[in-house]
Order: C-alpha cells, then sequence, then structure tokens
C-alpha cells in the first residue's frame, strides 16, 4: 500500500474531503494491471515525460498521490502534474498537498506545475495532456445557482473567514451532477478527445451506479474508430446507489 | 504561477480554440517572484520536445527576462561538459545520476519553473480577454454569457 498523501492543512468546511471515490481513484491507480498498463505506455524513460492533469482536485490528494508516487505508477520519475478546479480555495489547498507530497516523497523529482482556477479543462492547449483524470460531482441533484459563484470564489471582503452559505455553496459544487449526476461529466466527457494527445493520451474518469456506467461508455467507444472505454476499478462491495467505477478511456494505437 | 504552465494553457473562449492568436497567453502588468528549486535534469531533457519553444521566447521577451537561444537546446546541451582527464575518456560513459547540468540548464530551469507570476493578468491574442492572476493562481472562469 502507497501512503495517502497528507491533506490535515485543507479546510473540508469548503473543499471537498477525501472520500471513497478519491480512494478508489488511488488504489486503481496504483493498482498492478494499471501500473502495467501505464509503464507500457509511459515507462521508456527517453520519452518525454509524461503531462498528467487533474480537473477537480479538491483536496489534491489524487494529483499528489500520483505525483509523489510516479515511479511506481509510471516507472519513471519525471512526471509533469497539473490541476484545475473550480474553487479557489481548493485550487490552493491542492496546490500546498501536491508541493508537500512531492518534496517528501519524490524529492523533487516528479515536477509539479500549477492548479489553476477554472471551468473543467476549458483553458487547457489542444492536445497537451497525456493522462487525465477526473472526480466529478456525480451524485443526481440540483446543481447549484452558479450566478453566485464570482462572489463566492473569493473571501468575503475584509473577512477572514467564509460564510456558511457560501461554504455550503462550494461543497454543493463539488458532489451535484444534476440529471442522472452527469450534467458536469457530460461537459467534461465532450473536451477530453480535445485535450489528450494523439499517439499516447489516456483518461480515468470516475462514475457512480446512477451515472448509467454502461451507457456512458458504449457512447464513448462511438466516438470514432479507436475509442475505448473499459471499467478497470470498482468498489463494489457496497451496494446501493453509490457503488463506483473508474473508467479508463484511450485510443487503441493499432 | 510558473511560467513553465503557460506552455500548457490557451485562452478559455471555446471561439478562441481554432485561432493561432490564442496561445501563449500573454503576461501583463506581471509581478515576478523567484521560488527557487533544485535543477531537474532528467525532467529538462525530456521535456524539450514538449516546449512551444518560439512562443517560450516571446514570454520572456514580454517580461523582460534574458533572452533564450534562438533554437531550443538539445539535451546534450544542457549536460556540463565533464572536466574528467583524457585517461578516464574510454571509461564507462558517466552514469545519469552524476551528470551535472549546464549553464543552459540552469538558464532554462530559472525560466520555467522558478520564475513565478504572483500577481497580473494574462491576455489572449486573439480576443483580448484579460484573465487575473492573484497570489498566484491565475483564473479563467469566464462571465456566463461567455462560455
Ligand atoms: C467529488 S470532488 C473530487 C475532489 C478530489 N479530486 C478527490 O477525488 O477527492 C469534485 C471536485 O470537482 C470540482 N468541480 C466541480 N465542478 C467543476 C468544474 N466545472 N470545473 C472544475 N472543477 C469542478 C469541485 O470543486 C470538487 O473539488
Ligand atoms: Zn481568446
Amino acid at each position: 500500500m502507497l501512503p495517502t498523501p497528507s491533506t490535515c492543512h485543507v479546510c473540508f468546511d469548503r473543499v471537498y474531503e477525501p472520500a471513497e471515490d478519491s480512494y478508489l481513484l488511488l488504489d486503481t491507480l496504483s493498482s498492478g494491471s494499471e501500473t502495467a498498463f501505464l509503464q507500457d505506455r509511459f515507462g521508456d524513460a527517453t520519452s518525454s515525460p509524461p503531462v498528467v492533469l487533474e480537473v477537480g482536485v479538491g483536496s489534491g490528494v489524487v494529483l499528489a498521490f500520483v505525483a509523489a508516487n510516479a515511479r511506481t505508477i509510471f516507472g519513471r520519475h519525471d512526471v509533469l502534474t497539473l490541476g484545475t478546479d473550480i474553487n479557489s480555495f481548493a485550487c490552493k489547498a491542492a496546490a500546498q498537498t501536491v508541493r508537500h507530497a512531492v518534496n517528501e516523497r519524490e524529492d523533487g523529482r516528479s515536477v509539479f506545475a500549477d492548479v489553476v482556477n477554472g471551468d473543467l479543462a476549458s483553458a487547457i492547449r489542444p492536445r497537451s495532456i497525456d493522462m487525465f483524470v477526473f472526480n466529478p460531482p456525480y451524485v443526481p441533484a440540483e446543481l447549484p445557482d452558479l450566478s453566485r459563484h464570482e462572489t463566492y470564489n473569493t473571501m468575503p471582503e475584509g473577512k477572514k473567514a467564509t460564510s456558511f452559505e457560501q461554504d455550503s455553496y462550494l461543497l454543493e459544487l463539488s458532489y451535484a451532477g444534476g440529471a442522472d449526476g452527469m450534467v458536469v461529466t457530460n461537459r467534461m466527457l465532450a473536451q477530453i478527445p480535445g485535450i489528450l494527445s494523439a499517439d499516447r493520451g489516456i483518461a480515468y474518469v470516475l462514475l457512480c451506479a446512477q451515472n448509467k456506467p454502461d451507457i456512458v461508455k458504449q457512447r464513448i467507444r462511438e466516438w470514432g474508430p479507436g475509442w475505448m472505454a473499459e471499467t478497470v476499478g470498482s468498489s463494489g462491495k457496497k451496494a446501493g446507489w453509490e457503488k463506483l467505477v473508474i473508467v479508463r478511456i484511450w485510443r487503441s494505437l493499432k | 504561477m510558473k511560467l513553465l504552465t503557460l506552455n500548457f494553457l490557451t485562452c478559455a473562449i471555446k471561439t478562441c480554440k481554432t485561432n493561432s492568436a490564442s496561445f501563449p497567453l500573454h503576461p501583463r502588468d506581471a509581478e515576478l517572484e523567484i521560488v527557487e528549486a533544485d535543477v531537474n535534469l532528467p525532467f529538462l531533457k525530456n521535456i524539450l520536445p514538449r516546449l512551444m519553444w518560439d512562443e517560450l521566447r516571446g514570454i520572456c521577451t514580454e517580461l523582460g527576462l534574458p533572452e533564450l537561444p534562438a533554437t531550443p537546446p538539445t539535451p546534450a546541451d544542457l549536460i556540463q561538459p565533464s572536466s574528467s582527464t583524457p585517461e578516464t575518456t574510454d571509461a564507462a560513459p558517466i552514469a545519469e545520476a552524476d551528470e551535472e547540468p549546464s549553464q543552459t540548464a540552469k538558464d532554462l530551469h530559472r525560466v520555467l519553473l522558478e520564475t513565478c507570476i504572483q500577481e497580473g493578468k494574462l491576455v489572449c491574442g486573439a480576443c483580448e480577454h484579460e484573465y487575473a492572476v492573484k497570489e498566484g493562481v491565475a483564473n479563467f472562469l469566464l462571465p456566463g454569457h461567455l462560455v
């Protein structure tokens, strides 16, 4: 078992606290079958460093885990990590989490770029990402009213603390996924073919049972020739609506 | 934010994606800070083919930083020539771990990984939209009508 990055500095009143979904991503990305797949794709130490983007970093626990365990996951140290989140408090918290984990475990050999505040991957240069990771807001629940975002995304003027309404709004953003829990994920899926590098891009997206993973996977396979989507991790121990899966999305190189 | 990050960012506005002027974003009124870090030679050597060199040079010029070479360095340019005496030349090649960064590597490291924009704006060359950078975090969120 690889260690879980420390997130003890993060204020979980307004940033998503690592939960079963986060840990499923950690377990899947470090599983024997995924590390074998990733090392086969990226392990050649003379190829360019894998560029990893996580959208919706939250506390940063997943991106920090990837950065800090680059050698185990990719078979090389020189991995470049980059994150985004719509919540500016999450951006700052996550940057700290990743920096700390890299210093502690990788001795600065894996490289953390930045976490930027943005909507999904809308500001990412086309075809520049080798590995994409997303643990979306996937719960079927009404999306929060984004017209308040600008006000709620920063510390209230002259104050040292956020309000209760502000915190509730920011946490809603972290889990509420609209109809079928798929509204945000569908917008993200539409961006994936555009951001992934043509020759070796790969994506991991978490879904819950109510997102109807089989239908989602089928739709991805219809993106065009070569597109693949397979379940490569699941927490099936618990029955009920929060049964989670990780879907790997990639283009077969043949 | 590090200048290296600009290599992976573009204007967030959909209609700009097909306009080549939307990359790179241009720093404006930037307050820079140097955040020191150890030189990571294996990373620098491998990232070279992924850097948009001309654009990176342009950013350095715009920021008033020392000019980068006109063409990207080769991996060999990043290694300090060995100071070893002739007798050792036909010995085994130096292990990667023992390679020392050249001045070129140190300069590149300074630009890509140590030079950070703390405050300022990033401007799209196509639509001129300005994205704010505050406390080192760039904000690419758009007012609803632009999405
Ligand atoms: C379920 S949490 C996952 C957090 C973290 N990655 C983890 O696994 O613990 C979802 C995250 O996505 C972010 N998010 C929601 N909508 C977003 C959007 N449109 N663009 C970027 N991030 C978004 C939320 O702020 C939240 O941090
Ligand atoms: Zn633009």
